[in-house]
C-alpha cells in the first residue's frame, strides 16, 4: 500500500516530465514562425549582413534593397512570374506582413560592397550606366535606377550587387522573368538586356559591384 | 642531328644523376661508419626513413588515418575529390585552432601544425584529383526525404535549401565542400556539432542551418548524402 502510495506521484511526475519534453520540439517549431527565425533564414543564403553571398548559384545582396521591389519579387516567385524553384518555396512560407517587415530591415542595412568583380572593363560599364548605348537602342542606366544607382520604389537598387548574379539576370532575363501570361514591371528591363552584349553586361555589372 | 643532341644531353643527365648517387652512398655509407659505436639506430631513422618515404611522406601522413586513396577511415573523413580551397581553408582552421570538435583537437592541430603554405596547396590539390568513392552507410529508407530536404530545403522551418550552395550533385564549389557521398557518421557529427555550438570556417552559415535541422532531418538529409556518386 506504501509502495503504491510512492509509484502514483512518481508515476504522474514521470508522466509530466515526458510532456514537457515532447514539447520542447514544438515550442522551437513554434518560435520559426517569429521575425528574427525569418530573417536568420534569409541571411543563411543572402550573407550573415545581407551583402550577398557566392554558393553554388550567385545570392543576390538584400542589404539597401528598395522595399516594394523586394515584395514584387517574393509574389513574382510564389506566381510563377519568375522562375527560381528555391525561392517560390521560400516566399510560400512568409506571410504579407512577415514580407514587409523584413524589406523594410533590409532597406536599413549597409554593410560594404561584397567586390570581386574583374576590374578592367569597369571604365566602360561606367559610361554605359551612365549614358546608354544610344546606337543599340540602350537607355542610360541611371535614368532609371538612379546616378548613385539605388534605385527607386519597384525599380531595384543595382549598388553593390554581386556580380555573378547581375550578369545571370541580364543575360537570362527573358528566361526567368515575365513568365505567364500576367504582364508585370520586368517587362521593361526585357529588350534593354536584349540589346546588350555580353560583355557590356559583364562591365556595366562590374561597375554597379563596387558602388557604395 | 637536331634529333641527337637532345637524346646526348639525356643520357649526360642520367649518368650526373647516377655519379651524384654513388657520391650520395659513399656519404651516407661514411656517416653510418663513424656514427656505428652508439649512433646507429639515430642514423637509420635520420637518413634512410626519408630516402624510402621520399616526396610522398606528406601524403602517407594523411592516409594513415584517411584511409587507402583518402577515400575515408572511421572518423576521418574522405579526401578524395574534395574541393581543393576547402581543404585549404580547413587546414588553416585547424591550424589557428578555429575548427575545435573533439576529433579536430586530438588529431588535426597537431597534424597541420608543421605543414608549410606550399605543401598544404599540392595537398589540396592532390587529392581533390583522385576519383571519390560513395560511402553508402546512410539508412537507403530515409533517403528520399532526404534529398527533398537537400533540394527544397524545410521553408516552414526556416531551412535553406542545400543545393543553393552545395550544388546540384552536392559537388561543391570553390570553399564550399563537397558533400555527395562523405560518410553518413562523419556528416552526422558534423551537422550535430555545429548546433552544440563548435566551430569551423569564421564566418558560415552552417551554425543557423545545423540550428534549425531537427534530429531525424539531420539523419535523412546524411543518408541521401552518402549515397550520392
Amino acid at each position: 500500500m506504501k509502495a503504491l502510495g510512492l509509484a502514483l506521484p512518481v508515476a504522474m511526475l514521470t508522466a509530466v516530465l515526458l510532456a514537457v519534453s515532447g514539447h520542447a520540439q514544438d515550442v522551437v517549431r513554434a518560435d520559426r514562425g517569429g521575425f528574427e527565425a525569418k530573417l536568420e533564414y534569409c541571411k543563411t543564403c543572402h550573407g550573415l549582413s545581407a551583402q550577398g553571398y557566392r554558393g553554388w548559384f550567385p545570392m543576390p545582396r538584400l542589404a539597401g534593397q528598395q522595399p516594394q521591389y523586394l515584395e514584387n519579387q517574393l509574389h513574382a516567385f510564389i506566381e510563377r512570374r519568375r522562375t527560381n524553384p528555391v525561392m517560390a518555396n521560400v516566399a510560400h512560407a512568409l506571410n504579407p506582413s512577415m514580407v514587409s517587415a523584413l524589406a523594410a530591415h533590409f532597406r536599413s542595412l549597409d554593410p560594404r560592397p561584397i567586390g570581386g568583380a574583374p576590374r578592367q572593363s569597369v571604365a566602360t560599364g561606367r559610361r554605359i550606366y551612365e549614358e546608354g548605348i544610344p546606337e543599340a537602342n540602350v537607355p542610360a542606366c541611371s535614368a532609371c535606377h538612379g546616378t548613385e544607382g539605388h534605385g527607386q520604389n519597384e525599380i531595384p537598387r543595382l549598388a553593390g550587387q554581386l556580380y555573378e548574379y547581375t550578369v545571370g539576370q541580364l543575360t537570362g532575363w527573358a528566361k526567368v522573368r515575365g513568365q505567364g501570361s500576367a504582364v508585370d514591371t520586368s517587362a521593361i528591363m526585357a529588350p534593354t538586356a536584349h540589346n546588350l552584349t555580353r560583355s557590356q553586361v559583364e562591365a556595366v555589372a562590374a561597375y554597379v559591384s563596387n558602388l557604395p | 642531328m637536331s634529333v641527337a643532341a637532345p637524346h646526348r644531353m639525356h643520357r649526360a643527365t642520367l649518368l650526373d644523376k647516377r655519379v651524384s648517387f654513388m657520391k650520395g652512398i659513399a656519404w651516407i655509407s661514411a656517416l653510418l661508419k663513424s656514427a656505428l659505436s652508439k649512433w646507429v639506430p639515430l642514423a637509420l631513422v635520420t637518413t634512410i626513413a626519408p630516402a624510402l618515404a621520399g616526396e610522398d611522406a606528406a601524403v602517407r601522413n594523411c592516409t594513415w588515418c584517411h584511409g587507402t586513396s583518402a577515400q575515408g577511415y572511421t572518423v576521418a573523413p574522405r579526401l578524395a575529390g574534395q574541393r581543393p580551397l576547402y581543404l585549404e581553408s580547413q587546414i588553416r582552421s585547424f591550424r589557428e585552432h578555429i575548427r575545435d570538435n573533439p576529433f579536430s583537437k586530438q588529431y588535426m592541430w597537431g597534424a597541420v601544425a608543421a605543414l608549410d603554405p606550399p605543401t598544404v596547396r599540392e595537398l589540396a590539390a592532390y587529392f581533390a584529383t583522385i576519383p571519390p568513392r560513395p560511402a553508402n552507410d546512410g539508412d537507403w529508407g530515409l533517403s528520399a526525404r532526404g534529398r527533398t530536404i537537400y533540394m527544397e530545403g524545410i521553408p516552414e522551418a526556416n531551412v535553406a535549401a542545400c543545393y543553393a550552395c552545395h550544388g546540384p550533385k552536392a559537388e561543391g564549389i570553390r570553399e564550399i565542400p563537397r558533400l555527395g557521398g562523405l560518410s553518413y557518421s562523419y556528416l552526422k557529427a558534423r551537422l550535430e556539432q555545429w548546433g552544440q555550438g563548435y566551430h569551423s570556417t569564421p564566418g558560415s552559415p552552417m551554425p543557423i542551418v545545423a540550428r534549425s535541422l531537427a534530429r531525424d532531418e539531420i539523419e535523412a538529409l546524411t543518408s541521401y548524402l552518402s549515397f550520392i556518386r
